[in-house]
């Protein structure tokens, strides 16, 4: 029989996701408790979460099992539980003042009131391999002994450090700008529940940036740093840390609820100055990026695209639809790979115009 | 038929959230109301992949109760992988029947094919749009292209015809061949062959169009002018198959698909809309 | 012309800025403002290109525009094409609505419809009014399709006979502008802008950035067109020199002002107003 359209769709579907199971599981192997990916690939984790827009370690774990590690179907799996649930409430703006802080550094100014706080970070490792870590043993003691090395000791957990903002400081002396306040009375423009249309309220585009892919995001970030563009800030803060997170009160007025904390990383960057249109002030401009868990790469190049797009410009990292319209990780993951469903029809439909070209080509008509 | 005890119950009915679901009916009816015109709407992901279909899903999703029968087709057939994975996204979800003889559904959620047999006023098609936007190969930004349509100025698109003209004595775009709504809206028919361009015209039935990814809804409602773009002296043409007929069914006045046997390198042809060719197979006895 | 023949063209009270403009600016006299620094607010920065213009273009007259850069002529000839908003004014067309309906006021797709129907428009810079990267007949054709055009035949007739008139050959036609010089693609502009036969044309500074004597070639080219069609026009320029070829009536902006207004020649006989002298010692 000649090659037709694939028959037994039904069949081979079940087929090809039992053959998925097989390459996933040993029988050697106990299987991957989702616990394990929460606690020991923390920052996978995280990208999941702040791509997937949703803040649910456990669940982003479960995504990165069923997807066997890849990010783009980790993050897609989130989106679309995401999709199922109900928007129930705004919350508040956040209250980094009151973060409980892990990280928070300033690469601006030496001294920062409270000090830079290191936290954990790669940063100044030297990217070794640690063979030792092929063949990890690790018991409870052995773990208290690595909290009590630490300087602070095993009171490092009860510390909940919170710290006044850098930029506070640039501002108090004037020379600082305001970015357009998020009003907190008034519930953001919700891109999950209206598509916005360029230009895009501010609410709307953070929340578009917030969910972004971060190697994309990087990527473009990078571009403007480089030369397309003219983005090279300097980091006023990044913080890292446990944001409270409150709602208003369903039925006392004024009044808050907490309802929980999210771990989120904060960057501020302070870019060129120029005259404030609205004051007249010669100030400097702000960029601000932040991200559901510890994404330092993400936050910082949401930053910087914050501020090229409120420049404006010609260069690609300038253009507010270019880069929200080509960040997100569901909707390119979702359209480049649809390049492998048939497209019979529509390629019947374009050799019908090449055979016709050619005939009129070697004067058929 | 499912019962509604039997879909899954981790779910909501039809996968959406009841008000996602009001809104895109919403968002639907304004579509009705101003043929051709591209509404936005938010676009809940799902899941299957943006670009595989999700604007046509979360249409159905949004429109199906239960005494809805959907079929699900995919480049015509109903066979195809990524046909069988939405329609068990439906099925899963409600408690509709499903079906595959065109004759039957009361919606049918299509990719780039309008079934041979004519569709009637109680049948809505849904078409998938990977590109909503017409004007996109001529202009890249949404925020002009807007402005172009809000002003009818569709004259980038007719250049890009004359081109094609002058240079190579007919026109050049082949599936999603433009068309202007009623008078007014230029309008991606999602990439449809040619072939099926005309049945949008006037139609009796209803067809809506949902492009997941770009977050677009557009409609034709029934008994609308839909034409192609074309000039006086060069009048739009279908693909021509120069009067093949499918090897299966015998069917002459259909749009096929043209295969080439693996063994001795023959040219077949087949209908594309497998659900046609079966029923004319049937017909005959021939099955 | 009679006395009762109504215009072509109005535009009265026409007024354009930029920026957000206050209570210092808004008032508008003749009278010196002390907050403005010329057409510019001192409080608020707001630019007032355009004060309060008011004229009329009749039926195969050539209006010219004078002034220099900065005095409002472009932003004028911009919003007349409807590729800028004023801020307030009226603007009527004899040939919509009997000339009944403030044009300003209609939307933007009546806007595009009277652009591409009525109207035709050579840019100061032909990157601006052509598409560098389409063919020279498809450039014409863009204009003959936006009024309505369907047979491809004749609009290739069409954009052949108009090249010939400009003095391209027609066997360049198919070549995108981009290949030729600036003189040439200021007269695939001016065919283009003429291609559906439009009541009114509006002309850039076209010549700026050309030769001498390729300015010279296509200022006779638009003087020829213009005795064959009858077609009205308005005529931009910052040249006098310019203005006196083309031109029988000239308006004399001034900082977003008409400071002037009369007959070409007595203009150039006999300047009344200070800024007009100044012009037209300048060039003698």
């Amino acid at each position: 029989m000649a090659y037709v359209t694939v028959t037994g769709g039904q069949e081979a579907i079940e087929a090809a996701k039992k053959l998925a199971d097989t390459y996933r599981l040993d029988p050697q192997q106990p299987p991957l408790d989702p616990s394990l990916i929460q606690k020991q690939m923390r920052l996978l984790v995280d990208r999941i979460m702040s791509e997937g827009g949703l803040y649910a370690p456990e669940l982003a774990s479960l995504a990165l099992k069923q997807s066997e590690g890849d990010t783009f179907e980790a993050a897609f799996l989130l989106r679309a539980y995401r999709s199922t649930l109900p928007r129930n409430h705004y919350s508040h703006v956040l209250d980094m003042e009151n973060m409980r802080v892990i990280r928070r550094i300033s690469s601006s100014f030496k001294d920062i009131p409270g000090g830079q706080v290191l936290g954990p970070t790669y940063d100044f490792t030297h990217r070794l391999l640690r063979f030792d870590l092929m063949d990890e043993h690790l018991s409870r003691d052995d773990l208290s002994a690595l909290e009590e090395s630490l300087p602070d000791g095993v009171e490092w957990r009860d510390k909940n450090l919170t710290f006044t903002k850098v930029a506070g400081i640039l501002r108090d002396q004037g020379l600082l700008g305001r970015n357009p306040a998020l009003s907190d009375t008034e519930p953001p423009f919700d891109i999950t529940r209206e598509k916005y249309t360029s230009p895009a309220p501010r609410s709307a585009r953070l929340q578009a940036l917030a969910r972004g892919e971060t190697g994309a995001m990087m990527a473009l970030a990078y571009s403007s740093m480089r030369g397309y563009g003219a983005v090279h800030p300097t980091i006023g803060e990044l913080r890292v840390g446990y944001a409270p997170v409150c709602i208003p009160h369903p039925y006392q007025e004024g009044e808050s609820v907490y309802v929980g904390e999210t771990l989120v990383t904060e960057v501020e960057t302070i870019n060129k100055f120029a005259t404030n249109e609205e004051s007249g002030e010669v100030e400097f401009f702000l960029g601000y990026g932040c991200c559901f868990g510890q994404n330092e790469l993400k936050a910082i190049s949401m930053a910087i695209l914050d501020r090229s797009i409120s420049d404006g410009g010609t260069a690609p990292a300038e253009d507010e639809e270019f880069v929200l319209e080509h960040i997100d990780s569901i909707e390119a993951n979702g359209f480049v790979s649809h390049l492998k469903l048939p497209h019979y029809v529509t390629f019947q439909s374009k050799l019908d115009r090449i055979r016709a070209t050619k005939e009129k080509q070697n004067g058929g008509e | 038929m499912k019962t509604a005890q039997e879909h899954n119950q981790s779910y909501n009915y039809a996968f959406l959230d009841e008000p996602s679901k009001r809104e895109i009916r919403r968002k639907t009816l304004k579509a009705v109301a101003i043929p051709g015109y591209q509404v936005p709407f938010a676009s809940r992901e799902l899941p299957i992949a943006r670009g595989w279909g999700t604007g046509g899903l979360q249409l159905t999703l949004s429109l199906i109760g239960d005494d809805d029968c959907v079929k699900v087709i995919d480049q015509g057939s109903d066979d195809s992988v990524n046909a069988v994975s939405i329609r068990n996204l439906v099925q899963e979800t409600t408690n509709v029947s499903v079906t595959t003889q065109t004759e039957a559904a009361t919606i049918i959620q299509s990719r780039h094919r309008i079934p041979e047999v004519p569709l009637t006023p109680e049948q809505v098609l849904v078409l998938q749009v990977p590109k909503p936007e017409p004007l996109r190969n001529v202009e890249s930004s949404e925020k002009r292209t807007r402005i172009q349509h809000g002003e009818k100025n569709y004259n980038a698109m007719w250049l890009e015809l004359y081109e094609d003209i002058v240079k190579w004595d007919h026109a050049l775009f082949d599936a999603d061949y433009p068309v202007m709504v009623h008078g007014r809206y230029l309008m991606a028919p999602s990439p449809i062959p040619r072939w099926d361009t005309p049945k949008l015209h006037q139609s009796s039935f209803l067809t809506l169009l949902g492009a997941g990814r770009e977050k677009k809804i557009y409609a034709v409602p029934p008994y609308t002018d839909v034409e192609p773009l074309q000039f006086d002296d060069y009048p739009f043409q279908v693909e021509s198959f120069n009067s093949k007929a499918c090897t299966r069914c015998g069917s002459t006045d259909v749009f096929l698909e043209e295969n080439t046997d693996e063994t001795n390198g023959e040219v077949h042809y087949q209908c594309s809309d497998t659900a046609y060719c079966n029923k004319v197979l049937d017909e005959k006895g021939g099955r | 012309m009679s006395l009762v023949e109504s215009p072509l063209l109005s535009i009265r009270n026409f007024y354009k800025k930029y920026g957000d403009g206050c209570l210092f600016c808004t008032t508008d006299s003749e009278s010196e403002n002390p907050y403005m620094d010329g057409n510019r607010c001192l409080e608020c920065g707001t630019v007032w290109a355009c004060r309060n213009l008011n004229f009329d273009l009749y039926q195969g007259e050539i209006l010219g525009i004078v002034g220099e850069s900065g005095s409002g002529k472009s932003t004028l000839v911009k919003s007349l094409f409807f590729n800028e908003e004023p801020t307030y004014g009226e603007m009527y067309l004899a040939s919509y609505r009997d000339g009944e309906q403030n044009v300003f006021d209609c939307s933007h797709q009546t806007k595009r419809y009277l652009q591409n129907h009525e109207l035709g428009m050579v840019d100061q810079n032909p990157y601006h009014g052509l598409r560098m990267d389409y063919s020279s007949g498809g450039n014409i054709a863009e204009k003959l399709i936006a009024a309505d055009y369907s047979h491809v035949g004749q609009m290739v007739e069409r954009a052949e006979e108009l090249l010939e008139k400009v003095e391209i050959p027609v066997a360049r036609m198919n070549e995108p502008p981009r290949k030729f010089s600036g003189g040439m693609q200021q007269r695939v502009q001016i065919s283009k802008a003429l291609a559906n036969r439009p009541p009114l044309l509006l002309l850039g500074e076209i010549t700026t950035g050309l030769d001498l004597s390729v300015q010279a070639r296509v200022l006779d080219l638009i003087r020829t067109i213009q005795q064959e069609l009858k077609v009205s026009m308005i005529v931009i320029s910052h040249d006098l020199g310019v203005i006196r070829m083309l031109t029988d009536r000239t308006l004399v902006l001034n900082q977003g002002r008409i400071v002037e207004n009369g007959l070409t020649d007595q203009i150039m006989e006999d300047p009344q107003h200070a800024y007009t002298q100044l012009l037209v010692h300048s060039l003698l």
